[in-house]
């Protein structure tokens, strides 16, 4: 049998799983759509003044992300979790860590980046200053790979319950909160006219710090669960 | 010296030894702490002076900035037992560490109902969204994430893992989220005691304080030993040690 590299070995679980993916189309726009039918709701709750929406937007626009990047969590290690695949890869000769960083990579490629395809029109729906429209791009694109990362934690410790759906959101949304706080600041400071390298820099922060640090959590998490 | 605390490290971990060392120190540190407490209160109510500017109201920082320490202290806490958990794997750390919790989220929760107390008649509202407070509420969570998980396991050996994995999580996470969330917005006053001069708080207000900061961490070992030793005897309860105990 031939050896894979550990690189190959990425790459071939990166794109198994995006051809997974890409095979189910139907699921594939669920988080989309869950995001655009949250930001609709607010409008419909606060009401329709333009002051308003455009001053909330992207505290909605973040919220809604937050929530459809959580929701989709689950689906990281379900499948493979259930038909034995991932104990296979727990049990392959390459480091867990790294296979951990290939799936939540193909997770966020699928549900994440999406994301900013329609952001740019629901800020115009919102009217957020133009001026920010950079920034909000630049914010989920750094922004939501940590929250992809984070979740994988908390679905790798919750995969074997029976109800995790509850108690993954009491893990996760906690430790969501910095990312919450310094994109929509971002945005916010970005809308009034201002630099906002300082808030992008601590994205960036997080982004190196969850991808160095998360992964191995996710594997220790993952040996627990399938003990 | 090092062989001899390996031995004890490892003595200690076993069941039957800690229950009955915990039991042994119960009754001396019940009255340490009523000591403690009966000083600490009688200091910081009757002793301590009138503040000049909050009036008596601010007498209520001898059991609000205790309690906020000891939510802190008590993660830490915790995050130490996750640590021995996935490194030794001691089952008497899995059973600290999930009996923790709770004391933990109680002081959490008596810290934010303090200070939301204090808050109407000095800020005018119970609650601000400010920093201090919204990072408190957040390390509540945190807490009840720690217990919901504990709880949703059946089988406590590996529920005792993953909530090690989860503390160790919450622990990195604990700096960020409240420096992000100080960042964010800040309308509580600034630390009086743990600055690195001198403390800016008169000698008859801080000695109370600290007693009674004392007495809270003392409270706690007691709280904690009695939660241990029941959790022991539960999961304990098909071994030999157990079954000798209960004829006794």
């Amino acid at each position: 049998m031939k050896r894979l590299s550990l690189s190959q070995a990425f790459w071939f679980l990166l794109r198994r799983d995006l051809l997974l993916a890409l095979r189910n189309r139907s699921e594939l726009a669920n988080p989309l759509l869950f995001f655009v039918l949250v930001i609709t709701l607010f409008p419909l709750a606060v009401g329709a003044e333009p002051n308003l929406l455009s001053r909330i937007a992207p505290g909605i626009i973040w919220v809604a992300a937050l929530l459809a990047s959580m929701l989709s969590l689950d689906g990281i290690f379900r499948s493979d979790f259930e038909d034995g695949t991932l104990e296979q890869m727990l049990l392959s000769a390459h480091p867990v860590p790294i296979l951990v960083l290939a799936k939540v990579t193909a997770h966020w490629l699928v549900t994440g980046l999406p994301l900013l395809l329609v952001a740019p029109l629901l800020a115009m729906m919102l009217g957020l200053d133009e001026d920010a429209y950079g920034i909000l791009l630049l914010t989920i694109l750094l922004g939501t790979p940590v929250l992809s990362l984070i979740g994988s934690i908390g679905v790798a410790l919750t995969i074997g319950l029976r109800k995790g759906g509850i108690i993954l959101s009491l893990l996760v949304l906690p430790l969501y909160v910095p990312v919450l706080i310094f994109s929509s600041s971002a945005i916010d400071v970005a809308a009034s006219g201002l630099p906002a390298t300082a808030q992008l820099s601590m994205m960036m922060a997080f982004l190196f710090l969850s991808l160095s640090l998360s992964p191995v959590a996710t594997a220790a998490a993952l040996k627990m669960s399938m003990s | 010296m090092f062989k001899w605390f390996v031995k004890w490290f490892h003595r200690f971990g076993s069941p039957p030894y800690f229950y009955r060392l915990a039991g042994l120190w119960l009754p001396w540190l019940t009255g340490l702490f009523t000591i403690l407490v009966v000083a600490g209160l009688y200091g910081g109510l009757v002793l301590a002076p009138t503040d000049y500017q909050q009036g008596e109201s601010y007498r209520i920082i001898f059991v609000h900035v205790p309690a906020a320490w000891m939510s802190m202290f008590i993660y830490m806490v915790m995050a130490s037992c996750g640590i021995i958990i996935l490194v030794w794997r001691m089952k008497l750390a899995e059973v600290v560490l999930s009996c923790a919790a709770p004391i933990g989220a109680s002081f959490t929760f008596l810290a934010l109902v303090t200070g939301s107390l204090w808050g109407k008649p000095m800020w005018g509202t119970y609650w601000v969204w400010d920093a201090r407070l919204t990072s408190e509420l957040i390390l509540l969570f945190l807490y009840l994430g720690i217990m919901g998980l504990y709880g949703a396991i059946d089988d406590k050996r590996v529920a005792g893992r993953a909530v090690a994995i989860l503390a160790i999580v919450g622990m990195v996470n604990i700096p960020i989220i409240h420096y992000s969330v100080e960042w964010w917005n800040s309308l509580h006053q600034g630390p009086t005691v743990t600055k690195f001069d001198k403390p800016s708080i008169v000698w008859s207000m801080l000695w109370p304080l600290l007693t009674m900061a004392l007495a809270f961490k003392v409270y706690f070992v007691i709280s904690l030993f009695q939660r241990v030793r029941a959790e022991l005897l539960h999961r304990e309860r098909n071994t030999r040690w157990v079954e000798e105990l209960v004829k006794s």
